[in-house]
């Protein structure tokens, strides 16, 4: 009997051998890297070759500027847009149905139209509104380009952040809030001490996404005349004709967006900590 | 001074006609766009999920590089960039050669490029969303490796891959309005046109701007369609 199934166990077709030496992938692999290589190996030799020290000398320093006003662009739009998107993500939450029926077109509306286009309806379409604006004394504040991109900035990252708080106090179990009820706690405490903490973890990783994306997003102010990073760029492009002006605002922005990343990484391993097992 | 009513009708007075054909290119350009991204990042994300580690590596480069840069700049980059490429290269041959280089083109391959990255982290989790048993499996049957891809895991990579998708073809229509920058007659560059010449900006971008979400509502319209439709076929099953 064992004999017999032994027999039919040597018929059976075995399953493919794990590939040794030069299979087809690794190939593919390889010569992929390659290009990869010769590729960033051709930007580097590109950038000698091209290198120009009376440019360098005087550009340098304007994108040291530009890239701070575009880190200052963004720290202040982030910061506005969270203080901003707690009454929003308050009225999303809130059992009102006209309360949070208005935060959802708030929200909708900002999510589902360009940045692009929420900046040119406010650089270009606060004048239709002059009059009024100087009545109230703020026609100085709208015609700085810089404040224009900040206000349409702020108001478009409030209701991303808005979003990823109602997400994060929402993935907290009900239990939570009904444990620290029955604890004695008021709703303040509750949200403070108890669910603020648990959620900002879930909220992490999505708020460096968020910020990443409004550091990408931020250059398009070049486009009202923003001396940001990318305006910077611009213009240095169009007056020397070098195309090693956009090489370096690549390289800059790689560099900021890959060390927040791995920053936000860095933080998430760090707080869950206590969660790991 | 007109109404606003004269201002957006159709014909010469009104701007209508012109905002529609701003439509007709954003429109155009999206749907361009997307299937060259998502065969883009199905094949990245094919990389990454390769047991090579070469292949992993060239993937995440492409990832990393894509979705690193700002949208505009990549844009910038390739239409210029290009333009510069392609001139080099003629006046090899011809040494007065002028080269333009397609706008549409341009944006097309930007938006695709970045499309494709995201792409292709979201075809990735799906990919090890699939257990490791369905390729066993369909080994196990006697298909062969594309057979199984084909039949066996694309069908269910499509379904857990569609809401990140659909979510990537929204981002991308609003991305869209980034190719106004290099002189293509999308929504918003017809609007700042008509903004300029009507000194009604707010107005102008106001109604772009509703379009787009317009745009957007119609869209989420479609991909509920298509969520059901496929849902309906794994019940069928």
């Amino acid at each position: 009997m064992s004999a017999a199934a032994a027999d039919v166990a040597t018929k059976v077709e075995k399953p493919p051998a794990i590939p040794h030496g030069w299979p087809r992938q690794r190939i593919l692999g390889y010569a992929l890297v390659c290009m990869w290589i010769a590729f960033l190996a051709g930007i580097a030799a590109y950038l000698i070759v091209a290198w120009n020290g009376e440019l360098f000398a005087k550009y340098a320093p304007s994108y040291v500027t530009g890239l701070g006003v575009t880190l200052l662009l963004v720290a202040i739009s982030i910061v506005l847009g969270a203080i901003l998107s707690v009454p929003i993500a308050y009225a999303r939450m809130s059992k009102n149905r006209f309360l949070s029926g208005l935060a959802y077109a708030y929200v909708y509306f900002f999510r589902g139209t360009p940045l692009l286009a929420q900046t040119f309806l406010v650089y270009y379409g606060v004048g239709s509104f002059r009059p009024q604006l100087d009545m109230i004394g703020l026609w100085g504040f709208f015609r700085e380009a810089f404040n224009c991109a900040i206000f349409a900035f702020s108001l478009n990252t409030a209701a991303y952040q808005a979003e990823i708080l109602r997400g994060a106090i929402e993935s907290v179990p009900r239990g939570q809030w009904e444990g620290a009820a029955s604890l004695g706690l008021h709703k303040l405490q509750t949200m403070w001490k108890i669910i603020l903490p648990q959620a900002l973890i879930v909220a992490l990783r999505p708020y460096g996404n968020e910020i990443i994306l409004m550091i990408k997003g931020s250059a398009i102010v070049a486009i009202i005349t923003v001396y940001d990073l990318m305006g910077i760029t611009k213009l240095t492009y169009s007056r020397t004709f070098d195309f090693q002006s956009y090489v370096w605002a690549a390289i800059i922005y790689l560099i900021i967006v890959e060390t927040l990343r791995h920053a936000v990484e860095w933080i998430e391993r760090r707080i869950t900590i206590h969660l790991q097992r | 001074m007109q109404s606003v009513w004269t201002l957006l009708s159709w014909g010469p007075e009104g701007w209508l006609d012109d905002i529609a054909y701003g439509v007709f290119i954003t429109v155009s350009l999206a749907a361009a766009t997307l299937p060259l991204g998502l065969v883009i990042g199905f094949l990245v994300a094919l990389a990454k999920q390769s047991n090579e580690p070469s292949l992993r590596l060239a993937g995440n480069i492409y990832t990393t590089i894509f979705r690193g840069l700002p949208e505009l700049l990549t844009l910038f980059i390739i239409f210029y960039g290009a333009q510069i490429g392609i001139q080099q290269l003629m006046r090899l041959y011809d040494p007065t050669a002028a080269v333009e280089v397609n706008a549409f083109v341009s944006g097309m391959i930007a938006l695709g490029v970045v499309f494709s990255s995201y792409a292709s982290e979201v075809f990735l989790s799906a990919f090890r969303a699939i257990p490791k048993g369905q390729y066993e499996g369909g080994y196990s049957v006697g298909l062969s490796g594309w057979q199984t891809m084909r039949l066996v895991v694309l069908p269910q990579l499509i379904r857990i891959a569609l809401p990140g998708l659909a979510n990537l073809w929204l981002i991308l229509l609003k991305d869209t309005a980034l190719v106004s920058a290099i002189g293509l007659t999308d929504i918003l560059r017809q609007a700042g046109v008509a903004a300029r010449v009507t000194k009604h900006a707010f107005l102008f971008f106001g109604v772009a701007a509703l379009i787009y979400l317009l745009l957007a509502i119609i869209s989420s319209f479609g991909i509920n369609a298509i969520e059901r439709a496929v849902g309906r076929q794994q019940v069928q099953r």
